[in-house]
């Protein structure tokens, strides 16, 4: 093979930059941590709020992140309106809890109280995510990867002022259940209640997930076609309908999640599915798309990381209200694992026709 | 046998008919219909809530009718009557429901836009005795859509073409008034006399109606004639008529903001510097195919740099002028490019779309941080950039002073100040043009090819010996360098920079016009441009609605004519061979 020099030497200089952006990035966490640890602004029990944080948030994204990375490992394209398909579900179980608690039905059955909400949102949320799977992807399968990729920007958009033409631009204060303030001591460690609920809710939802992918029929089919569609469809399996529940499934996750995550902010509004939407689909991609439990551990790792960091690494490089650059953590990460490891920590090797 | 399809057929038009009202209901909800009912299409007659609403309805009824067409097997003038009929009864009744039910319990707690105006809109101000306004207009109007198909074709198309033309000269209505006003004297009379204050007057709107209708009929009849005799003419001729019609529209092109007043100049420029952009992107999209969502991390970096080294504020670095500031500016922006470009684009497609678009918000956190603000001004921004000037620069005085503008040739005099949008716009085209030129030449290039091959497969690109990440890597840093000239100029004509209008929405913007006008098409970004920027700043009542539009343009624009509005011809080719091959297997 015959390459010219400058070509070469672009080559150089491309491996040259990457391995500097490599060095650079763990030198500063390196750095910013032993800074931070010295430095001793937080006390042990700050820390350990700061991780169970994290491991609450971090659940949150794993539930939307399964959906991701279910539909990316069927259909090979990413959900851009997942994100507000999370969202469709907070409002729903919104304005159930505000009826719940305004008849009072919320104070005498707080179980019930929450898991009503949390019924509806997954309801709605599977609802709409159907309409939008036949309305904006369905015709589309089969066409040049960017067509539903600009598509799915669409109905993200839409989703978002639909919601906001019909709600209003302002945002709305979930109505907080009485039996879930305060804490609970284990093991003389304090944790707020609401964060020990969504950390056990999430997990539940997960194992039920899991459970269902591995060892039911729906499971079994929705492996099979993301394997291989046509070999699918010999097998007998229906592939649409398969793809379907696909989507259903990983919107009802996506609509609890967002229950989940009006419990702990306490408000919602139109907006609120994007950001959180794109640090699921990083955690997806941290733990491997199309990997379901890479999923979960993409997603606490990237809670904690994004709850411990800023006063990890960001405070002990002298950088002044680290919190602004919360975000900016969970964006760097998704560019370092491309840089890193593109197949995430519990993926195969992207091969040509995944990636 | 027959017997089924007569009951498909209803279930048919039902179903259209229920669509029909979720669209009718969705539009109500979401405050279009309101907003819309405060402008006429015709004064005292029709509101343009109502003319949106009964469209749907007429839409319904023809639907149902070309259903009815389909399954029966001797349609006949009656069936598809009753069809639409049937159809647009049930396009109105949801509705109807929504009113009566909307009168017995309270739902604005849920639904801000169920309000007592929407209720009176929708019963003609009668309340809930009026409710069977609804359905019998639904009903008429489902009916005049299915009869309108038996119509010949020479009466429909006219037909069409006029009321879809008066629906958007209802829409415009008010630039237009404000425009021929100014103008005074005749076309002052003119206005009066075809528009009102909210739309057109009942005459107008029969003159524009008349006009078009005979416009389209003539051109139905004759069009096809002209077209060949133009097919015919000599090359000469062919060449003389481009030349007109490329005259006529940098004549109005270059005209149009001197005389239109400042609020139009404004949104022309914006038109431009969108223009600009999107040729940007069309070369990292269009050509390449690489979906940049962080496209305004660019348009930032242009930004800032001409900020800091003009501006005559705070953080002003250097107070160079800004013919200086632009190309470094540009050369800023495109070594930005190439360091934030090397480490994605050995990722394929979406994975790059995501990447990117972190990248634009990481750029965006960290020029609005505290963190940072001691150089580009945290959420504060930059503000005092100085203007552009022709002539000598004086010297810089003290901070919060803009720098005075001399001539050229005599010291005392002022000189030129490049201030007003309008001059702005000048230095926006002028621009465009070069870009569009440089990027026209690109494509016909070697590289160009390359990027194309890199856009329709990589693998077979690279396997011919295309050097992947170097030729991706050369249109990321175009597109950048573009995007860092729009950003330069945007400061410019603002004045001042605000992280916060770095939005995600400014790259999804430029995407969506490439998109609708046709990836990489040129013309298609003039007309993408114009359709997805220009309208709705002009217009006052849809911009709120703006990005719900957005939205849904770009879902059905994928599904129905993913090659855009003008697209160029290879892509128009491919998608259409792309269809004969999916229809074969």
């Amino acid at each position: 093979m015959r390459t010219s020099i400058s070509e070469r030497a672009l080559d150089a200089i491309v491996s040259g930059v990457l391995w500097g952006f490599r060095i650079l990035i763990v030198l500063a966490i390196v750095i910013g941590t032993v800074l931070a640890i010295r430095a001793g602004t937080y006390t042990r029990a700050q820390w350990i709020d700061f991780v169970i944080f994290g491991v609450a948030q971090g659940s949150i994204y794993a539930l939307i992140a399964l959906g991701y990375t279910m539909v990316y490992g069927i259909l090979r394209m990413i959900n851009f309106a997942h994100g507000d398909i999370f969202m469709t579900g907070a409002f729903g179980a919104y304005f159930t809890a505000t009826w719940l608690t305004k008849i009072g039905f919320t104070d005498r059955y707080p179980v019930l109280g929450l898991m009503i909400p949390i019924l509806v949102a997954m309801i709605i949320a599977t609802l709409i995510a159907m309409l939008v799977e036949r309305i904006a992807y369905r015709p589309l399968r089969g066409a040049p990867r960017l067509v539903p990729l600009i598509s799915a920007i669409g109905a993200s958009f839409f989703l978002e002022y639909s919601f906001r033409g019909i709600f209003g631009p302002g945002k709305y204060a979930y109505p907080p259940i009485s039996a879930l303030e305060g804490e609970w001591v284990v093991l003389g460690i304090g944790i707020l209640k609401v964060h020990v609920v969504v950390m056990v809710a999430a997990g539940i939802m997960m194992a039920l997930l899991y459970t269902l992918v591995m060892y039911t029929k729906v499971g079994k089919a929705m492996r099979a076609v993301s394997e291989n569609q046509d070999t699918a469809a010999l097998m007998g399996i229906d592939v649409n309908k398969t793809i379907v529940s696909t989507f259903a499934i990983g919107a009802a996750m996506a609509g609890a999640a967002g229950v989940l995550f009006s419990l702990v902010y306490r408000q919602i509004d139109w907006f609120m599915g994007f950001t959180p939407g794109i640090k699921a689909f990083t955690a997806a991609v941290l733990g491997g798309i199309g990997n379901i439990p890479g999923a979960m551990v993409g997603g606490l790792v990237l809670g904690v990381f994004e709850s411990v960091g800023p006063s990890l690494f960001l405070e002990g490089l002298g950088i002044i209200r680290p919190y602004q650059l919360k975000d900016v953590i969970a964006y760097t990460m998704l560019v370092m694992i491309l840089l890193f490891r593109p197949s995430g920590i519990l993926g195969e090797r992207l091969t040509k026709q995944k990636a | 046998m027959n017997n089924t399809n007569k009951e498909n057929s209803l279930w048919a038009a039902i179903k259209i008919g229920l669509l029909g009202g979720a669209v009718a209901l969705f539009i109500s909800l979401v405050g279009m219909a309101e907003v819309f009912s405060k402008r006429d299409v015709v004064e005292k007659t029709m509101t343009l809530g109502q003319f949106v609403l009964l469209a749907i309805s007429v839409a319904s009824g023809l639907l149902a009718a070309r259903r009815t067409a389909a399954l029966l097997d001797k349609p006949n003038t009656a069936s598809q009557a009753a069809a639409g009929l049937v159809a647009g009864f049930f396009s109105a009744a949801i509705l109807t429901l929504f009113v009566v039910i909307g009168a017995k319990i309270n739902i604005r707690t849920v639904f801000l836009n169920a309000s007592p105006g929407l209720y009176s809109m929708l019963t003609l101000n009668q309340g809930v005795s009026g409710v069977w306004i609804l359905p019998v207009a639904g009903a008429v109007s489902g009916l005049l859509g299915a009869l309108s198909l038996s119509l010949p074709n020479a009466v429909r198309r006219p037909l069409f073409h006029a009321i879809l033309f008066i629906f958007f000269m209802a829409l415009f209505s008010g630039l237009f008034r404000v425009v021929m006003i100014n103008q005074s004297g005749f076309w002052e009379k003119t206005a009066k006399y075809l528009f009102s204050q909210t739309g057109m007057t009942r005459p107008g709107a029969a003159i524009f109606f008349a006009l078009v209708a005979a416009i389209s009929a003539f051109w139905s009849a004759k069009g096809q004639a002209i077209k060949t005799d133009v097919a015919n003419l000599p090359k000469g001729g062919q060449i003389g008529l481009r030349v007109i019609a490329f005259a006529v529209i940098a004549f109005i092109a270059l005209g149009l903001p001197l005389v239109s007043g400042a609020f139009i100049a404004q949104v022309i420029v914006i038109v431009a510097l969108f223009i600009l952009m999107g040729l940007g992107l069309n070369i990292t999209l269009g050509f390449a195919g690489l979906l940049d969502l962080g496209f305004v991390a660019f348009y930032a970096i242009g930004a800032y740099t001409v900020g800091l080294l003009t501006s005559y504020g705070q953080y002003g670095l250097q107070h160079i002028s800004f013919w200086a500031a632009i190309p470094l500016a540009v050369l800023v922006a495109m070594a930005a490019g190439f360091t934030l470009g090397l480490p994605v684009l050995g990722v394929r497609g979406d994975y790059l779309a995501i990447a990117t678009l972190g990248f634009g918000e990481i750029v965006r956190l960290l020029a609005g941080s505290d963190f940072l603000a001691k150089y580009f001004g945290g959420p504060q921004g930059i503000i005092g950039i100085q203007k552009p000037c022709i002539g000598v620069l004086g010297e810089f005085t003290k901070v919060d002073v803009p720098r005075v503008c001399y001539s050229l040739f005599d010291a005392a005099k002022p000189g030129i100040e490049l201030g007003t949008p309008q001059s702005i716009y000048y230095i926006a085209v002028a621009s465009a043009i070069l870009i569009a030129f440089v990027s026209w030449r690109l494509r016909e290039s070697r590289l160009g090819r390359a990027w194309m091959a890199i856009r329709e497969d990589e693998d077979v690109a690279e396997a011919l010996g295309v050097n992947l990440i170097q030729t991706k890597l050369l249109a990321y840093m175009l597109g950048a360098a573009m995007a860092g000239l729009g950003g330069a100029i945007f400061a410019t004509l603002i004045g001042s920079i605000f992280a916060t209008s770095m939005q995600l929405i400014v790259s999804i913007n430029v995407a969506s016009l490439i998109i609708v006008g046709g990836m990489g098409s040129i013309p298609g970004v003039i007309v993408g441009a114009i359709a997805l920027i220009g309208l709705p700043e002009l217009l006052r009542e849809v911009s709120e609605f703006r990005y719900l539009l957005y939205g849904a343009t770009l879902i059905i624009m994928m599904l129905a004519k993913p090659e855009g509005l003008w697209p160029s011809k290879t892509t128009q080719r491919e998608l259409h061979h792309l269809d004969a091959g999916t229809s074969a297997e």
